[in-house]
């Protein structure tokens, strides 16, 4: 069984089409500046409607993180174990992910990662998830 | 100044229907009808009494629940915040009454994913459209409530050094209550080792940091405190209430993994009551796993945020503990049919009214009941007093 594939909204196309390049965007607001994840119509820290897609470095570090023994719903069943983690990105905004490319041990908090782009969806979008940050990198 | 909710409305009438088996033999619709009718009984009233049915299960919940009893209503609440709604309900019931929008309410749960006779599984509706949750929690694995869960346990072991061991201490302790709780699924005491061998679920929950899946109903009836006085039961009064909520059903979108709601709901209630954190004789909280049942008892300000590990892990939360906590076994022990906070609030009840046999808590006067929703996302706290509160 094939992971969830999530349905990309009008709201949140200009996200996926980025994966497709390998891009991480993000929304910033024009109006106070907040950096705005999961993808909103309105600001919620000023409810201005200047959402402005941006480019991430896709560089960041582990708010938290857990290793999934059993399947968090169906379609993950032949992938346990996994990693599923909350991510600081550089850019002030936090999103959810998984953690792969390492063992599950070696996964700490406040750990540097970057983004990955292995999980590809059977459209062509990608599935951004992270990696340890190579070592001696910032 | 005495604030103008402590104390105006009771809780009359508490009754659940939870079997050691974990399955019930009757179907949802059946155990709500049934609650009402019991808990009606309990208080010394009848279904002509009521002029409020609240219940947070499925569309027009409350309207079509009414129906079925035969009341027509003059105020209804169906909110819907998961486990925490019926705190929220009886928040909702005793503003309601205590300003004359209506004089007796009853709120009803009642859910069977044990047996698997309600295809919601008790958590409500499934959920559809375009929902955040789907496009970008389920893709990367979550679902299971233990994978948000163990975000929260995470986190908190990396910021106060909280451990397994810490966590393991509190079903422990909530099983010693079980043991005296003939209703209760899990009876059979276990050591911290036992639940550290148990398998890992979402790391770093293991098994038995995780609740219960039973069958389960309950309600309650609440009233006036002047109409309280004259009813079956020693009335248990509303003595403050609070509700705070933090984000929806993305764990990612909470602002702080290691702290829930109660830390605005709980002091709000305890205000409210006029007692603080030292006055409470016994806890009843939502531990839909351990790390829920710790933060829960810092955020109430039983002990400084970070320092809950350390709190727990002396079995001060069970039988002969300072801190009586979940004296019904909770839905660790107890039972959990997918939103236990109707049962946090009953054996509050039970202990207030001195009702709790075996495990009653000696001269329990003040009693804090705290329901969590969603995964962390809304508390709601009550604090109820017997009569020398009043």
């Amino acid at each position: 069984m094939t992971r969830f594939e999530p349905k990309p909204t009008a709201l949140s196309e200009p996200f996926w089409e980025g994966t497709s390049e390998r891009e991480l965007r993000f929304q910033r607001c024009g109006g106070c500046g907040a950096a705005v994840w999961y993808p909103r119509l309105r600001c919620p820290s000023c409810l201005g409607d200047d959402l402005r897609w941006t480019r991430s470095s896709g560089q960041g570090s582990v708010y938290t993180f857990n290793v999934m023994r059993r399947p968090g719903n169906p379609m993950m069943a032949d992938e346990v174990p996994y990693v599923v983690a909350i991510i600081d990105l550089d850019e002030g905004y936090r999103m959810l992910t998984n953690i792969t490319g390492c063992a599950p041990e070696a996964i700490e908090c406040g750990q540097r990662v970057e983004v990955a782009w292995d999980v590809e969806l059977s459209d062509g979008r990608r599935l951004p998830t992270f990696v340890p940050s190579p070592a001696g990198s910032t | 100044m005495v604030h103008p909710l402590r104390g105006a409305t009771a809780i009359v009438g508490a009754v659940d229907a939870v079997s050691p088996t974990g399955a019930l033999d009757r179907p949802v619709a059946a155990l709500e009808v049934d609650m009402v009718k019991q808990a009606l009984d309990d208080a010394g009233l009848t279904i002509g009494d009521v002029d409020a049915v609240i219940s947070n299960n499925g569309m027009m919940a409350s309207l079509d629940l009414a129906e079925r009893l035969g009341v027509r209503g003059r105020f209804t609440d169906s909110t819907m915040t998961g486990g925490s709604s019926f705190e929220v309900h009886v928040e909702h019931a005793a503003v309601a009454i205590a300003h004359g929008l209506c004089d007796v309410a009853v709120i009803v749960y009642a859910a069977t994913p044990r047996s698997g006779k309600n295809p919601f599984g008790g958590g409500g509706p499934p959920m559809g459209g375009d929902l955040p949750f789907l496009e970008w929690d389920l893709p990367y694995g979550l679902g299971l409530p233990a994978s948000s869960y163990s975000l929260a346990a995470r986190r908190h072991m990396h910021e106060f050094g909280t451990t397994n061991e810490q966590l393991a201490a509190i079903a422990v302790s909530f099983r010693e209550w079980a043991a005296k709780n003939p209703n209760a699924y899990h009876r059979t005491p276990i050591t911290v080792d036992d639940v550290l061998e148990s398998p890992w679920v979402a790391e770093p929950l293991h098994k038995l940091d995780c609740c219960l899946v039973t069958d389960g109903a309950g309600a309650l009836v609440l009233t006036s405190a002047d109409r309280a006085r004259d009813l079956r039961q020693p009335p248990v009064f509303v003595l403050g209430a609070g509700t705070a909520h933090t984000h929806g059903m993305s764990i990612s979108q909470m602002p702080d993994l290691t702290t829930t709601g109660a830390a605005v709901s709980g002091p709000q209630a305890l205000s409210m009551a006029g007692v603080g954190p030292s006055d409470i004789d016994v806890v009843e909280l939502y531990d839909s796993f351990t790390i829920t049942a710790l933060m829960t008892l810092e955020d109430l300000g039983f002990c400084q945020k970070g320092e809950g590990g350390a709190f727990v892990a002396d079995g001060r939360l069970g039988p002969g503990g300072s801190l009586p906590t979940n004296t019904n076994g909770g839905g660790l022990a107890y039972t959990h049919p997918g939103m236990y906070g109707m049962f946090v609030l009953v054996e509050a009840v039970r202990q207030l009214r001195g009702d709790s046999g075996e495990r009653q808590v000696s001269g329990a006067e003040v009693a804090v009941a705290n329901g969590c929703g969603g995964v962390l996302s809304c508390t709601s706290t009550i604090v109820l007093g017997g009569g020398s509160t009043i």
